[in-house]
């Protein structure tokens, strides 16, 4: 096999035990890992490094703090994909529709994912917007 | 189709003329909007004209230079601030300034474009706030209908709920897969922050029920008379358990048995949040004070303690539902976010008033006052 440089991943997500359980699954799956859990970490992170990735909380300090964040990470590196995950998205639709292809559009992120998601639909996820 | 208002203030001609040539044919649509925004464009040469033209007319978005023969542009979002005009501004700059771009943004500009601009800047630019002004408007129209409330309450409720259990399931599953090492030992830390989420969620759900319990069950109040100092010693004799483990002193000051009309359930309510706020939020060793008394015809409850403390800013935001403050300190305190809420929605409920003083690292004082004529 051709050995790689390992991709790193940001995750930003505010539920401390999330993000530990996150980094070591993904971790495992082969990644680096940079983490933070506010989204001013998470923007001083992005000011001097660039993820392969950002898997970001829907709902921090603010209701659309994930948007926000996506926002800004797409504005600096337009190439990097974003996941935005919620615990809510499939029951609420959230505040605004996030499942409708218009709005993703919009919000720019490459996939929203139900936090509950199975790791290896996650890992399979990231291997499809990281190409490899 | 929609029509947005843009003014451009400029004190050069060609400037202005440019404006009005790039977006007159210009439309911003979005597959998510009902319909497209084209824009009609108004000039001011200078800012007098500009402050004219504001107060007599309603525009969506202003491009404003800053260097202006007259008053400058920074003055102009000054009056545009003051008057608290619902404007999106736009500064043009000539050169990069620094100093300008800060002192515009604390002013509430939105975005700066650098001048000379090309069509195309100027268009994203605008499509951006065009974009920006359709959504806030929309939200506005959900805040007006009151749903947007209801609605943001259930999902953030499901997030709170789903939160922990993701949690669980998560650490369950590492165990499961022994991904931390053979012993039961080696989960020690799991098994506690499990723990600890189940902790959070019961209070959750308590809280949840006292919510309910205010917000549809008005009917069952039972306003009788009651003895204030001896609730708070009951409330106070309940937190024992929990005092100690923290080491933290509870004192009651009472001048006088303090007797008040009150629905018994909601009082204990109301202090049980704020004695364990007091607790919870305190330091290792601190002390907590509940000091009932009357002054005048207000029955008063004060509780100091000599905790974390919170920035004002954060004071701001407390009664809110579901706001807990995040900081270091605070991320292992459990709390559902619900606790002051329930008791603004409470001593709403008898006009009662309440004042918060807090200091960062020094601790933090909630002072209610109950009118006692009316009840």
């Amino acid at each position: 096999m051709l050995k790689k440089e390992k991709k790193t991943i940001l995750i930003v997500d505010d539920d401390f035990d999330y993000l530990f359980q996150m980094k070591s699954a993904i971790q495992d799956m082969g990644f680096e890992v940079i983490q933070a859990e506010t989204q001013k970490e998470a923007e001083s992170i992005i000011e001097r490094t660039r993820p392969d990735l950002a898997i970001l909380d829907l709902m921090m300090e603010s209701h659309d703090t994930g948007f926000i964040l996506c926002h800004k990470i797409k504005n600096k590196y337009p190439e990097v994909p974003i996941i935005i995950a919620s615990a809510v998205t499939a029951e609420t639709g959230m505040i605004f529709d996030v499942n409708t292809q218009e709005d993703q559009d919009w919000i720019k992120a490459d996939l929203f994912l139900d936090k509950g998601i199975r790791l290896d639909q996650l890992h399979k996820e990231i291997n499809k917007l990281l190409k490899l | 189709m929609g029509k947005l208002k843009l003014l451009v203030v400029d004190d050069e001609p060609g400037i202005r003329s440019g404006v009005l040539r790039i977006m007159e044919n210009f439309s911003v649509s979005y597959p998510f909007m009902d319909e497209d925004f084209d824009f009609e464009v108004v000039e001011a040469p200078t800012g007098e004209d500009a402050v004219d033209l504001l107060s007599k007319d309603e525009f969506d978005i202003v491009l404003l230079d800053n260097k202006l023969p007259g008053i400058q542009g920074i003055e102009v979002l000054e009056f545009i601030n003051q008057q608290q005009i619902d404007v999106v501004v736009v500064m043009i700059t000539s050169y990069a300034s620094l100093d300008l771009a800060v002192k515009a943004t604390r002013k509430g500009a939105y975005d700066f474009v650098p001048k000379p601009f090309t069509p195309k800047e100027l268009r994203s630019t605008i499509e951006t706030i065009a974009k920006q002004l359709f959504l806030r408007r929309m939200t506005q129209k959900l805040n007006v209908e009151g749903r947007q409330i209801r609605f943001q309450f259930l999902s953030v409720l499901s997030h709170e709920l789903k939160s922990p259990l993701n949690a669980i399931e998560g650490y369950l599953k590492m165990m499961q897969e022994k991904k931390a090492g053979e012993l039961i030992n080696d989960y020690n830390e799991m098994i506690d922050r499990s723990l600890f989420r189940v902790q959070g969620m019961r209070n959750l759900i308590l809280d949840m029920l006292d919510f309910t319990r205010i917000e549809s069950g008005r009917k069952s109040r039972k306003i009788e008379p009651i003895m204030l100092c001896e609730i708070a010693q009951q409330c106070i004799d309940a937190f024992q358990p929990l005092s100690i483990q923290k080491g933290i002193d509870i004192y009651l000051n009472c001048g006088t048995k303090v007797p008040m009309k009150a629905d018994r359930r909601e009082i204990e309510i109301v202090l049980n949040n704020l004695i364990s706020n007091a607790i919870k939020y305190n330091k290792e060793g601190g002390r907590v004070d509940l000091s009932l008394g009357i002054e005048g015809n207000q029955a008063i409850i004060r509780v100091d303690d000599t905790g974390i403390g919170m920035k004002p800013e954060d004071v701001e935001k407390l009664f809110e539902d579901f706001v807990r403050i995040k900081t270091e300190e605070t991320k292992n305190i459990s709390g559902s976010g619900l606790g002051l809420s329930i008791v603004k929605k409470i001593i709403d409920m008898y006009d009662a008033r309440i004042t918060v003083e807090s200091t960062p690292g020094e601790g933090s004082s909630f002072t209610i006052y109950f009118p006692l004529e009316n009840h």
